[in-house]
């Protein structure tokens, strides 16, 4: 026993890493009173460490801690991820003009962070329901304190709220549901639940087991923010500080997709049949793959469309996100291995191009307070570089070659039309091209119309430029070289026995 | 003697745990969807959260559960205990900047 405990340590070192920085970061808020962003560099310094013991966790496939969790290529594939995000939100922080006004402050900022990057850690290792639900609950407290921190704001005091009120409703309903599965399968691991699922369902229960399912469905749907739960995400995203925004849309994201994937693939389907429609059928009653497939189709409608009228850039990009969950939802619907690796492939072009539009907003933000369209007049002509990197970051998400969004979608369109759900991919085609016109509008703005008379050009900083860069470069390249990455989603979703 | 009989009777079983349970957890969402007040909200939050703990414990004494839900039961608890104080906080900040704390009055963000 104690054997087992030390090797899952061993195991489970980057998450032990984020635990020691916050503590530290605790400390150093206390000692060091006049070097106010310490925190964020001990964040920086803890989630390089974290990346470090992640990377050696790629082709691990072990079960810790009497199967709480597991430590496998999957695993390693989103904590990269959610790491990578929350190493460039760190730096966004360091230069958020938003949190200088709290900076006697700003180390509880960074201690919360990393109270939800360790949750967004937790949540795509877990394999047991009771870490499912600690896990979501850390990041959803830690979020929700989040987007409330800049509280002299109206708006954000006001997004926090309605924040903590959807998000605490919403997980209430999915442990109510998470109670009825154990009830009734008797067991609390996901392989156990899904071996008591398959054995049979007695058919006085089928009823409350299929609407403890439901429940869970709406617990993760909100966090993954899909129709019909994305209520909250619009006024969230826009009235937290734009640091904040990232994280939530980009790392929350992230994270609820690979808890998503891993607990619904696990526990509601067979992986014997090697994919395809008929894998839902463990849960009989309602058709899972329609019901996802009809909240991912919605997703794209509203999503796309609601953003069409939309004249604040966060509120725009907020509903952008949620057309997102909707294409990264159409992945776990076909549920195959191409499909699951198309979708992880997605969220890793994602990260890039949806948090360097959220920066260039932010830097934009910084210098001129920018937030609606109309500030943006003229924008291409005060400030060349950041223009040309938000239009590059728009067209890779509207999905248009020569960036990474192309090929992204390409994968993950071609692997619903080789599962047969074709009506689903002319819902997300004709709605990828409704997208084109609110991003190319923002492009439209900054180059076409004049800036206000006398408007001086905007001055950034040399490591703003580096950052840029950074998110750039990668949203660019994955656009012409892409197969390695295909390659490790392909080997990564091998655990499902696809 | 007759409270024997009664017993037998009214033996509590799973059965009413669960309905006791799932009219609980009703009246919470009722009170979620309902009331206006940010605090009632959160009462009915409680509520669900509680109805879950009872079906837990229901199933461990009357199934083959054991103690794995009394254990998913205090993660749950000590989690309602957090997100309150997370929760008030947030409000005691709203009633700070707004003055009020009746959600239909606090709508600045809309589009």
């Amino acid at each position: 026993m104690a054997e087992q405990t030390l090797q899952s340590i061993g195991l489970y070192l980057p998450e032990i890493t984020l635990v020691l920085a916050l503590t530290v970061i605790i400390l150093a808020d206390l000692l060091a009173e006049r070097f106010r962003n310490a925190g964020g560099w001990i964040l920086l310094t803890g989630l390089v460490v974290a990346g470090f013991f992640t990377f050696r966790q790629f082709g691990a496939s072990e079960s810790i801690f009497f199967d709480m969790a597991a430590v496998d290529t999957y695993g390693a594939y989103f904590k990269s991820m959610i790491l990578l995000a929350a190493g460039f939100v760190t730096v966004f922080s360091l230069r958020s003009a938003e949190l200088k006004a709290y900076a006697s402050r700003v180390g509880e900022y960074y201690m919360l962070l990393a109270g939800m990057v360790l949750g967004m850690l937790m949540m795509v290792g877990s394999t047991n329901v009771l870490l499912i639900y600690l896990a979501f609950e850390v990041t959803s407290l830690s979020s929700y304190v989040l987007t409330g921190f800049t509280k002299k704001s109206p708006r954000s005091t006001e997004a926090s709220m309605k924040y903590i009120i959807y998000g605490s409703v919403s997980s209430a309903v999915m442990i109510y549901g998470i109670s009825l599965l154990v009830g009734f399968t008797g067991a609390t691991g996901i392989y156990e639940i899904n071996a008591a699922l398959s054995g049979g369902i007695a058919s006085d229960q089928l009823l409350l087991v299929n609407l403890a399912v439901l429940m869970i469905v709406v617990g993760m749907g909100f966090k993954v923010a899909v129709v019909p739960f994305h209520f909250w995400a619009p006024d969230v995203y826009e009235g937290a500080p734009f640091p904040v925004t990232s994280i939530l849309a980009v790392g929350s994201k992230i994270a609820a997709f690979g808890l998503l994937t891993r607990f619904f693939v696990i526990t509601f389907t067979t992986a014997t049949d090697g994919g395809g429609a008929a894998g839902w059928s463990v849960v009989d009653g309602i058709r899972w793959d329609l019901l996802l497939g009809a909240m991912a189709a919605l997703a794209m409608i509203v999503g796309n469309l609601t953003a069409l009228r939309q004249t604040n850039i966060k509120r725009m990009l907020a509903y952008s996100s949620i057309a997102h969950a909707g294409y990264l939802l159409m992945g776990l619907v076909v549920l195959t291995g191409q499909g699951l690796a198309a979708m992880m492939f997605y969220l890793f072009v994602y990260l890039f191009m949806n948090l360097g539009a959220f920066y260039v907003a932010m830097l934009f933000s910084n210098a001129t307070g920018a937030e609606t369209l109309a500030d943006y007049r003229g924008l291409g002509h005060r400030a060349p570089l950041q223009a040309v990197s938000l239009t590059i970051f728009l067209v890779a998400l509207t999905g248009l070659p020569p960036t990474g969004g192309f090929v992204a979608k390409l994968f993950l369109f071609g692997a619903a039309i080789s599962a047969g759900w074709i009506w689903l991919v002319i819902i997300a085609g004709i709605t990828t091209i409704i997208s084109l016109f609110y991003y190319i509008r923002v492009v439209r703005v900054m180059y076409f119309e004049k800036p206000d008379e006398g408007a001086e050009p905007l001055r950034f900083s040399a490591d703003t430029r580096v950052v840029l860069l950074l998110l750039l470069i990668p949203t660019l390249a994955l656009g012409l070289y892409f197969s390695p990455l295909m390659d490790l989603s392909r080997a990564a979703v091998a655990i499902f026995g696809f | 003697m007759g409270i024997l009989i009664l017993n037998s009777i009214f033996q509590p079983g799973l059965v009413h745990f669960l309905t006791v349970s799932a009219i609980l957890f009703s009246l919470g969402l009722m009170a979620v969807l309902s009331k206006r007040n940010v605090i009632m909200v959160l009462m009915g939050v409680e509520l669900m959260l509680n109805a879950a703990n009872i079906n837990l414990l229901a199933f461990s004494r009357f199934t083959g559960l054991g103690l794995d839900g009394h254990m998913i039961a205090l993660f749950v608890v000590i989690m309602a205990a957090a997100e309150a104080a997370v929760a008030l906080a947030i409000v005691l900040n709203v009633y700070n900047r707004f003055k009020t704390i009746n959600l239909d009055e606090i709508s600045q963000l809309r589009g």
